[in-house]
């Protein structure tokens, strides 16, 4: 066995292409032009530009003169150049995730997570950092249309009045309205209101990925046996952020032994939780079943189920087990019952109708007027519903919504939407806790908000957001300090008091209750899950998520039919190979990956590509999994047929890219082994040579010494610190050809590592910013001194001084340093000019060859030590957060002053556990890895 | 044959050898002399403004503080323009007819903003912070010059990177007690230098980063 851990199948065959990848360090045609200029274009342009400037001196003019635009009145509490920040909520499938968003001068920049808030505590998700990118999306839907023809809102509220004096004589007969999954008690209360006015009126919700049982919250600090069935609780979801929290709790490297978690994953594909587990089981869907089944009866099972459910009665009110929604009732009934010890709260199904009685309305011919509000049921309905197809048989179709996608286009009147950063509204947290949401622009593009809408249908007096969400919290605060209670809570981003572990929130009901089957011998299993990025579609047209390399696959811009190393040698099948998938007399077209730890005969398929209207940025990118989803196998089945064509389809994946080859990069033990001795972790790697070994004098940092320290026990691989790292340092997108060059732009990335067997392999996540070394040797071979160190000990890099010559990136053992190889800052991603309102104005915006790189967010290191400086103070410790600390769920990233004995960072870089990526480089690394501990059953055998 | 060359055409081969490289070298220092003359840097060059607003007669002549209108000067990167409406606190009673404040008393009534043309502008890579000049002593005629004297405002200084440097180097030379920042006619002690050094102590300025590239480049 491959004692070294591996990155991608190739590298752990160690193919030729794999080690001519790895041995430059540029790949391949790194530095040519795009397919668009070709070398002629390139001389006749460079012809032109010669003459221009021997005629006019073009490139020297006197610096042009700029204006200063003060404010007529300016807000009061704005200081200009000092950001101002506002609390409210983004949601997510309904769930509310509390924020805080950066405003410069009335722009929001940066969204980050709102520590009192209890589904985010100051953390944020992937979808969070990129909501920002959404608001300011130029493919957002800008007017209200009729048809094709641009129109406006109060021509729509003339038809809607015409409509209402209809449904007030027959109360409402034929009104249909469907929303996604709903938390906002000013909507509820809106939709009350509606179904009272016209009690023939019906209301529907659907959610594509909702979870068809009741969905039940967990305490998981509180847990010391966690097995999870198919359940990704790390992954994205209403309580991420909470249970990233909780679980990195029991696995700090600072934890007594006796607070260390076991986790046991069985699944069918990899996922961020089973990458997480002490022991993973690949069970293809009805093993999978089984498994769990075994679990719940009692009964013993050939993948160690006994051993599993031993551990679990010893910690019998301690231990929980996580269902997922694939997977039949009763074992969610008994995993309920099992874990109602350490429940926190609840979410019951509630009266809404569901979306196939809409459709059963809509066969009937009883639904005369359809409002939509948001999701987009034309793109990701069960596709045995043709809703697409049906829709046309209602005779008034209204659609509110942020982009003109595939379900405005079937309806005659579409409603641009207001961005949630952009209206007045309220939402609900996984444990009820409720935020008032405020919003920090005025609408951008005249959108509406889902209570504005609201109110004109029930023909409502208050019309605006700001006046609905008011008066709704005024009827539950009638004493005379409301106005202190808006205030509080606007100013705090939670409502006081509304948390409530047995809340009743309304769900999603289901369609149809999956059935229950047994596979034929042999047969290959099918598997849909939303993709970890783009989720069921809603976020396709976000450059940012598209561009985020999706964990294990790392692959970028694409969703791909995931197979296991064995099934394809088995069916003869390499990745970016294109087969039909047939399923149940319906198909589709998709690109093959070999999934290193994905379950045997099974294929899984992220939803949420091949979208057609999505934008810009979304359309026609993957491939459409929805169209082998029917109502009743949401979540796949067996009988999946996959016949190869023969043809390719490139796919852009980063796992290779930035190799740092070998080594002992991840070191990983368990938690018996460190505690027998706790030098494990040295011995892990090679020795580093002393100071004395180096040519270069040691530096001594008087005053304050910057470094890192990255707990890899706390980290799930979410990926949010390279989106938050974007979102903060303007970095650009560079689209799926360049990624497949090699030229992503992420300053930090989140390197994975299997090790062991492709089949069984363990995951290990490591994300890897800059290290800013001591002896950083970047900084040897700069010809320009672009790059040097600080007093503090930070390796700089000076975009105005570089020239471009990339010798630094040659250097750097670690690769953490990213080229513009073009005009990034003005692709077809970045051009467009609403995106520059979305610009950090603290960092500068690269251009064309230069350099760049993590900086350690040195604005914000400057803009507190100018804050302490001029209160004549020191900077206390913890009191800078780099943007990827701040993001992380798990707090796996602590920054500070390594000068400073007693600072967070120190106290870490103390650890036993503490290692120095590459140490016998003697390159002296700022940053440093805490290794990762596994709490292994003695009782278990591998895996 | 006769000689094709003459024997002067020595002297003129020479001559233009000679010649050629001097006169690349004095284009050279043209070029390098013109790079820093004060029409390149627009030192000393006074620009028309939308109201031709003059620090002389506000600042001498009135006694008003920098900080009456550049309000954000202590505690932001920007030190702050003045919106309409500090203009009119004075102008909605004094000059409020006069012809020449017509821009101001449009832009209040149409809540259009009004468009100063900028005096000082540092390159868009430069991350300057009027707080911590501030409060650590450099006053503001070191760099701005002696405004209360300017009928219309011009830059004094060239702002180039290496006259940055020259201060953050050795601020002893320009250091201020802090209440004197907003002084305008603050003269140099003679003992500017030790001054400088106990003012270091006294103000806490740290000088040790002070000439880091990511002082000011980021």
């Amino acid at each position: 066995m491959n004692q070294q851990p591996w990155r991608s199948l190739d590298e752990f065959a160690d193919t030729p292409e794999f080690r001519e990848w790895l041995h430059r360090e540029f790949p391949p045609f790194a530095s040519e032009w795009p397919n668009d200029v070709n070398r002629r274009h390139f001389l006749k342009l460079m012809g032109a530009s010669f003459a221009l400037a021997g005629l006019g001196l073009s490139g020297c003019t006197r610096q042009p003169l700029e204006k200063i635009v003060p404010y007529v009145k300016q807000p009061e509490e704005l200081v200009p150049g000092n950001a101002l920040y506002f609390a409210t909520a983004l949601t997510l499938g309904g769930y509310a995730r509390g924020v805080l968003v950066e405003s410069h001068e009335g722009r929001p920049t940066k969204i980050e997570g709102n520590p009192e808030h209890p589904a985010s505590l100051g953390a944020s998700d992937v979808f969070m950092q990129a909501e920002i990118l959404n608001l300011y999306d130029p493919d957002r839907s800008k007017s209200v249309l009729h048809g094709n023809e641009v129109t406006t809102w109060d021509d729509l509220l003339a038809v809607v009045a015409a409509e209402r004096a209809k449904w007030t004589a027959n109360a409402g007969t034929g009104l249909r309205l469907l929303t996604g999954y709903v938390t906002s008690p000013t909507l509820l209360d809106q939709i009350a209101a509606l179904l009272k006015q016209f009690p023939a009126a019906t209301w529907h919700a659907h959610e594509p990925l909702a979870p068809l049982h009741a969905t039940t919250f967990y305490d998981l600090a509180k847990a010391d046996v966690i097995v999870s069935i198919g359940n990704d609780f790390l992954g994205p979801g209403p309580a991420q952020l909470k249970y990233t929290r909780d679980f990195a709790s029991r696995r700090r490297a600072t934890n007594e032994a006796a607070n260390f978690n076991r986790l046991y994953v069985a699944e069918s594909t990899p996922t961020n939780t089973g990458a997480r587990a002490d022991h993973r089981f690949a069970l293809a869907p009805q093993a999978l079943r089984d498994f769990g089944l075994a679990i719940a009866k009692g009964n013993a099972h050939p993948k160690s189920s006994a051993t599993v459910l031993d551990d679990l009665r010893k910690h019998a009110g301690k231990s929980l087990i996580l269902v997922g929604d694939s997977l039949p009732d009763e074992l969610h009934q008994f995993a309920r019952a099992w874990n109602q010890p350490l429940q926190i709260a609840q979410t019951t199904v509630s009266n809404v109708k569901s979306f196939a009685e809409l459709i059963r309305d809509i066969e009937g011919g009883k639904v005369e007027t359809l409002i939509i509000l948001d999701g987009n049921p034309a793109y990701d309905a069960p596709t045995d519903f043709e809703f697409a197809k049906k829709l046309a048989g209602v005779p008034l179709r209204i659609r509110l919504g942020l982009h003109e996608d595939e379900t405005s286009a079937l309806c005659q009147w579409h409603i641009p939407a207001a961005h949630p950063l952009e209206t007045w509204s309220d939402a609900r947290a996984f444990d009820g806790t409720a935020t008032i949401m405020q919003p920090l622009i005025e609408p951008l593009y005249d959108g509406k908000s889902v209570h504005e809408l609201l109110a004109a249908l029930t023909g409502n007096v208050l019309t605006s957001g700001y006046e609905i969400v008011r008066r709704f919290w005024q009827v539950q605060h009638p004493d005379d300090d409301f106005e202190k209670f808006w205030r509080r809570s606007l100013h705090d981003g939670v409502v006081a008091e509304t948390a409530n572990p047995f809340q009743v929130l309304p769900a999603v009901s289901p369609n149809a209750k999956p059935e229950v089957e047994k596979p034929a011998n042999g047969a290959v299993e099918l598997l849909f899950l939303a993709d970890p990025h783009i989720q069921d579609g809603r976020f396709a047209n976000n450059a940012w998520l598209q561009e985020l390399p999706k964990p294990f696959t790392k692959l970028t811009w694409d969703n791909a039919a995931l197979i296991s190393p064995a099934t394809a040698r088995r069916l003869n099948l390499a990745n970016e190979d294109v087969v039909e998938l047939k399923f149940r007399g319906r198909s589709v077209r998709a690109p093959i990956w070999i999934l290193p730890g994905q379950a045997d005969d099974c294929v899984t398929v992220h939803l949420g590509y091949g979208r057609t209207k999505a934008g810009n940025v979304g359309n026609n990118l993957g491939f459409n999994a929805y169209a082998l989803r029917t109502a009743a196998a949401p979540w796949g089945g067996s009988g999946l047929e996959i016949v190869k064509t023969g043809e390719h389809h490139p796919l852009a994946t980063t796992q290779q890219h930035q190799s740092m080859e070998g080594r002992d990069l991840i070191r990983v033990s368990t938690l018996a082994e460190f505690a027998k001795s706790p030098e494990v972790i040295a011995h892990l790697g090679e020795a580093p040579p002393t100071a004395s070994e180096s040519l270069y004098p040691t530096v001594k940092y008087s005053g304050h010494a910057w470094g890192m320290a990255i707990d890899l026990g706390a980290c799930v691989g979410c990926n949010v610190c390279s989106i938050a790292c974007q979102a903060e340092n303007n970095i650009p997108v560079v689209g799926k050809e360049e990624v497949a060059r090699g030229r992503e732009m992420h300053w930090i990335r989140v390197d994975n590592y299997f090790h062991g067997s492709p089949e069984t392999p363990r995951i290990h996540f490591q994300p890897v910013p800059c290290m800013h070394c001591e002896n950083a040797p970047c900084e040897l071979v700069c010809p320009v001194a672009a790059t040097v160190h600080s007093s503090e000990g930070l390796n700089q890099m000076i975009y105005n001084r570089c020239v471009g010559t990339r010798y630094c990136s040659n250097n750097c053992p670690y690769k953490v340093r990213r080229f513009n190889f073009l005009e990034y800052d003005r692709n077809k991603f970045e051009n467009a000019p609403v995106l520059k309102l979305l610009r950090n104005p603290d960092v500068t915006v690269r251009t064309r060859g230069v350099m760049e790189k993590c900086t350690y967010c040195v604005q914000r290191i400057n803009r507190t030590r100018i804050d302490a400086e001029n209160q004549n103070r020191s900077i206390r410790d913890g009191e800078i957060v780099p943007a990827c600390a701040q993001a992380c769920p798990g707090q796996a990233i602590v920054f500070g002053d390594i000068n400073d004995p007693q600072s967070r960072v120190s106290r870490l870089k103390a650890s036993p556990l503490n290692y120095d990526l590459l140490a016998e480089l003697n390159t002296r690394p700022r940053t440093t890895y805490l290794a990762k501990l596994q709490n292994p059953n003695p009782e278990l055998k591998e895996p | 044959m006769a000689q094709l060359f003459q024997r002067r055409a020595n002297g003129i081969a020479n001559a233009v050898i000679i010649g050629g490289v001097l006169l690349f070298a004095g284009l050279c220092g043209d070029i390098f002399t013109f790079g820093r003359s004060d029409y390149w840097t627009r030192v000393d060059e006074p620009q028309a403004q939308t109201v031709p607003f003059s620090h002389q007669h506000h600042v001498a002549g009135l006694g008003i503080d920098c900080r009456y209108c550049h309000t954000s000067v202590e505690k932001s990167a920007f030190a702050g323009m003045p919106p309409t409406e500090t203009c009119m606190t004075c102008h909605s009673q004094v000059w409020k007819d006069a012809p020449v404040l017509q821009p101001v008393r449009d832009s209040l009534q149409n809540g259009t903003p009004l468009r100063w043309t900028r005096v000082h502008d540092l390159p868009d890579y430069v991350y300057f912070n009027h707080s911590i000049h501030v409060n650590k002593g450099i006053g503001c005629a070191s760099c701005h010059g002696r405004v209360d004297q300017m009928p219309l405002t011009e830059k004094v200084q060239p702002l180039y990177m290496r006259w940055c440097l020259d201060c953050h180097r050795a601020p002893e030379h320009h250091l201020r007690p802090t209440s004197e920042v907003f002084n305008m006619g603050y003269e140099t002690p003679t003992n500017q230098i030790a001054l400088g050094h106990a003012l270091i102590n006294q103000q806490h300025v740290a000088v040790e980063g002070l000439s880091d590239c990511y002082t000011c480049h980021r």
